[in-house]
């Protein structure tokens, strides 16, 4: 029977009560009294030198409160990158300043170098399309393509930057001349050229941010669309602006989805609170979709070559990776460690190879930032990975279930340290292959492939065995790897006098699900109703230090920062109870909700040793403290490796080039798993995403650095006609053992699996209708297949 | 937005003589003009609806053919026209989503002339007459190119009138992002030849396929197309096509609409 509550339970999401009648809180629902508006000057131009801002005619039109321009904020730090990455021959990388706004140079379409706030919006915008027009730019040669810019250092992104190279890594440098001999001496070697294409987030809802000043206290706060309110506040406050942490309230309210865009902080949420602090009112700003296109972070964007040298059997010996990794114009917050710890880290994925070795070098030119997107570095690895492997059994005609199944990692193995430096706990990858066989009836193939061709459809299968690191992460782990930040989270748990429940979290749900499954995890410990327990998260004001959402981590690590404040709040209960039922604590027992003397039928409800707490009349005063509130920090012992196969079939239409994805079928090893409707949730929405860059989204810049694929028009999305209905599995858990609910998270792994099961699946469609095309780049387009077949 | 006057006359007179003022600007369902005033890539002072005029809107069988009323929305044409011209009907319920078939009209379609609309090549596949305020034109005459009309400033079209033809189908291939038609063939037969009209397809916006009707004119069957080719030149290239991709889908889907024709 499956469970109706608590740990188990597909409890349903309460908090799509309101997110989907229309009764959430978003920043740009807030209206707050005498509400100035602020719109963004950006640039139109991809790289010039500002020669003057015309500020002038703006500043006398109506309802104009403020006009700020980089000038303004040249004093002021800069958003810097959160990690520290060094050069294979030792030297630190390039970190150019990240002005607020623009200053001396723009560079990129969208780079914003001035900022009005007026009486309204209509007014603002007025006013920014005069300064548009009165401004004076000479415009420099665009830097787009990453090779050109790291040949050519007469044209520079940051004047002081003189090939355009953020850092050369090599990963792990030291096996270098081990994994080159192990390539020399292989039977045979596959290559494979790819781009992993660059990826617009689009969350629901673009960003938005409102900043307050408040002249009597002189405390600043900042509603704003984050995925992490401290992680903001630390960078605005210490980084950026110079206010002290304590004088600084970020909230972050109801939040449409950030996919990694929301992690980072960004100029807009400085510059309004700076304005709210000059002009002493409020002010709002909310992206345009427009905005949202030019100035989010951006994913992806690798260009890479990938070798694997194996034995005629396909035996893996070695892969060794060149990337060029576009970080764009400036560095976002990750957007360092997203190419180098959270890709070449995953570069052995869950084989048994002993020699790899990953180059990276990050490039800047004249486009938005780019930076951690679902998934993160590795999606990168896997589809990588996963598609030398494919063209690999191609070459050597073998069969790529049977040559993962003979490179995996065995269970025997574990834990299981990496030639690219992790050590895997556990895993079963034999498990989620045959479970994944088995659902998809691979043995079944042929007679669809036949059915197909009676409709005139190329039939194709592709498969990925993926892995990730992720429950992002240990503070100790991350240090040595250039993290400037620890990657801990907290949790406070406050029982109030009449029993109920406030859990106070430093992760922040933008549609994970958090107020569902954090309480289903309380419900189980405490044996209460779920429906007994808030969960309280986005605002520093309230929640203990956290380090957000992203890099599924909010359950791993947040979870377990909860689970262990809840087993205070149990150990002090027992000691409440001891008292109260006159017993030994050590004869106290919990369960279900009780705490009895053990063998005796002498017990105190959940409800009855909260009440106690608060008003302690017959309460051991002079040893406890009274109150029932406890707060635990978690730091993760290491990351967790999520894992699992993924299969799919594609049908093509050989006349037009047109794939549909005819099935999908994912076999997850998630650890435990807390609620499984929300878990397959996120497949679905992360397989949704992998189906959209395989075949749909393209980020597609000219050679002057205009962004061509700028709306919907161009920048396809999937849809729901665009996905199939998927099948997914989540019964081959291994828990993890390293924290205390055994979990993995599962917030990335359809973004990360799938995209190669789908490009796969659509080159063996190809080979079956007798085309051999070795690969197409995604997205795999109708034009772009029938440009292939008919080359 | 910039700021505007609104306007909703209720006879065409009215909205005629509204049109005359400086700056004025017709507005048919919006789902062109909005985004781009939203955008505030245009500014007009005035908008004149033309939704409210009575006589500009519905669908009539009658003795030229099916009439169309120009501020019918394209899901009442795909509703209403579905017994009298199945192959319309469905090509109006092919276009864009359900907000924009409840809202974009025929009228505002033709007007626009955007080179990847649906509706031009259902006009010219079928030979229509556009009907004006001041006059009719042949679909023949009115498609002079992308985004470019016979009409002249401040003439109205008020309704279309088809003539209906023995079979029909419209097949689209759809752009991925936009679903607008990265190509899309109308094929029409009527008792004196067939009619295939392209859209999505060429720099010059839609046009007639000729060869295509001469060869099915004499064999209405997929089969006649075959050995035709159709030349890349002046075929619209981008980042969802390559002029040679657009070239060969004129002839893919003119098959299928062949096939599909009913």
């Amino acid at each position: 029977m499956p469970k109706d509550t608590g740990i188990g339970a597909s409890s349903k999401r309460r908090e799509d009560i309101r997110f989907l009648s229309g009764l959430g809180n978003y920043t740009d629902d807030m209206q707050v009294a005498g509400q100035a508006h602020a719109v963004f000057v950006r640039s139109t131009v991809a790289h010039g030198r500002i020669k003057s801002v015309g500020t002038k005619t703006a500043l006398g039109m109506p309802g104009v409160l403020a006009v700020f321009t980089g000038e303004d904020f040249k004093d002021v730090g800069g958003n810097p990158a959160g990690w520290l990455i060094n050069s294979r021959d030792g030297t630190p990388m390039k970190e150019p300043k990240r002005p607020v706004l623009a200053h001396g140079k723009v560079r990129h379409v969208g780079d914003a170098y001035a900022a009005v706030v007026a009486e309204t919006l209509q007014q603002a915008k007025d006013a920014a399309q005069v300064i548009s027009d009165e401004t004076e730019i000479e415009e420099l040669p665009a830097i787009i393509d990453m090779a050109q810019a790291l040949a050519d250092s007469s044209n520079r992104v940051h004047d002081e930057i003189s090939d355009n190279q953020c850092f050369d890594w090599g990963w792990i440098e030291d096996n270098r001349a081990a994994v080159d001999a192990a390539f020399k001496s292989a039977p045979h070697v596959t290559t494979l050229e790819l781009v992993n294409n660059r990826l617009v987030p689009n969350a629901m809802e673009p960003r938005a941010s409102i900043g307050e000043y408040f002249p009597g206290t002189g405390d600043y706060k900042l509603t704003t669309t984050s995925q992490n309110p401290h992680l903001t506040r630390l960078l605005v406050a210490a980084f950026v602006m110079g206010i002290p942490e304590n004088k600084l309230q970020v909230v972050a309210p109801d939040v449409g989805g950030g996919f990694g865009s929301k992690i980072y902080h960004y100029g807009e949420e400085a510059l309004v609170l700076a304005a709210a602090k000059q002009i002493k009112r409020p002010v709002k700003w909310t992206a345009e979709r427009s905005e949202s296109f030019l100035s989010d972070a951006h994913g992806r964007d690798h260009v890479t070559k990938i070798e694997l040298a194996c034995d005629k059997e396909g035996n893996f010996l070695a892969f060794r990776t060149a990337t060029l990794a576009n970080v764009g114009a400036y560095l976002s917050n990750f957007s360092t460690a997203t190419p180098t710890f959270l890709h070449g880290t995953l570069m052995a994925g869950p084989y048994k190879v002993p020699h790899v070795y990953v180059n990276v070098k990050t490039v800047f030119t004249n486009t938005a930032p780019v930076d951690a997107y679902r998934g993160a570095g590795r999606p990168e690895a896997t589809y990588s990975l996963e598609r030398v492997i494919d063209k690999m059994c191609r070459e050597l005609d073998l069969d790529p279930f049977e040559v993962r199944r003979k490179n995996f990692i065995t269970t025997d193995m574990f834990p299981y340290t990496t030639p690219v430096g992790l050590a895997y706990d556990t895993g079963d990858y034999h498990a989620t292959l045959d479970k994944a066989m088995e659902l998809a009836d691979v043995a079944g193939f042929e007679k669809r492939r036949a059915a197909s061709a009676a409709k005139g459809k190329l039939r194709g299968m592709g498969l990925s065995t993926w892995i990730e690191a992720c429950g992002i992460a240990p503070s100790h782990l991350v240090g040595v790897l250039g993290a400037r930040v620890g990657l801990y989270d907290a949790a406070t748990v406050r029982v109030n006098a009449t029993g109920n429940i406030s859990v106070m979290v430093g992760a922040h749900s933008h549609g994970q699900g958090h107020e569902t499954v954090f309480a289903q995890v309380v419900a189980e410990q405490l044996g209460v109703p779920e429906s007994s327990i808030e969960i309280v998260h986005g605002d520093t004001s309230k929640i203990p230090f956290g380090m957000g959402s992203y890099g599924s981590r909010s359950l791993a690590v947040c979870g377990s920062a909860m689970t262990k404040a809840v087993d205070k709040i149990i150990a002090k209960g027992k000691k409440i109870a001891a008292h109260m039922l006159e017993a030994a604590e050590g004869d106290i027992t919990f369960a279900d909700g009780k705490f009895s003397v053990a063998g005796t039928d002498k017990a105190k409800t959940f409800g009855e040793i909260a009440f106690s707490a608060y008003v302690p009349h017959n309460y051991p005063l002079e040893t406890l403290e009274p109150g029932l509130e406890e707060t635990a920090f978690y730091d993760p012992a290491n990351f967790t490796y999520p894992a699992g196969a993924y299969i799919c079939e594609v049908e093509v239409d050989a006349e037009t080039g047109k794939v549909e994805i005819a099935s999908f079928t994912c076999a997850d090893d998630f650890g435990n798993v807390m609620n499984p409707m929300i878990v397959e949730g996120q497949v679905h929405g992360g397989v949704g995403q992998g189906i959209g860059q395989a075949l749909l989204e393209n980020t597609s810049y000219d050679e002057n650095g205009q962004l061509l694929t700028g709306s919907y028009m161009d920048y396809a999305m999937p849809r729901a006609d665009d996905v199939p209905f998927y099948v997914v599995d989540a019964s081959c858990a291994t828990p993890c053992t390293h924290n205390p609910l055994g979990v993995k998270g599962c917030g990335e792994a359809g973004a990360i699996g799938s995209p190669p099961a789908v490009v796969n699946a659509v080159i063996d469609a190809l080979h079956r209708g007798g085309h051999k095309v070795a690969h197409i780049d995604m997205p795999v387009s109708p034009a772009r297949v029938w440009s292939a077949m008919n080359a | 937005m910039h700021n505007f006057d609104f306007v909703k006359p209720s006879s065409i007179a009215d909205a005629v003589k509204a049109l005359s003022g400086d700056g004025a600007q017709a507005l048919s369902g919006g789902q062109t003009l909005t985004p781009t005033l939203k955008q505030r890539l245009a500014q007009p002072s005035v908008l004149v609806s033309l939704t409210g005029i009575a006589e500009m809107k519905g669908v009539c069988m009658g003795a030229d053919g099916l009439s169309i009323g120009a501020a019918t929305p394209h899901a009442v044409v795909a509703r209403e026209a579905a017994k009298d011209y199945p192959g319309l009907a469905a090509l109006a319920g092919g276009i864009g989503d359900p907000a924009v078939r409840n809202r974009g009209t025929i009228g505002g379609s033709l007007a626009n002339n955007d080179p990847a609309a649906c509706y031009p090549a259902g006009v010219l596949g079928s030979g229509a007459t556009i009907v004006t305020n001041k006059r009719k034109i042949a679909a023949d005459d009115y498609f002079q190119g992308m985004f470019t009309t016979a009409l002249d400033e401040g003439e109205i079209i008020t309704g279309v009138t088809f003539p209906v033809p023995q079979k029909a189908a419209y097949v689209k291939f759809n752009q991925p992002a936009s679903r607008f038609a990265l190509t899309g063939v109308f094929v029409a037969k009527f008792a004196g030849g067939v009619r295939v009209a392209v859209t999505g397809a060429s720099n010059n916006g839609v046009f007639r396929w000729t060869e295509a009707e001469a060869a099915l004119s004499a064999n209405f069957a997929a089969a006649a197309v075959e050995g035709l080719t159709v030349s890349p030149e002046d075929m619209i290239g981008d980042l969802h096509g390559t002029p040679e991709y657009r070239a060969h889908l004129v002839k893919v889907l003119t098959k299928r609409a062949v096939a599909a024709a009913h």
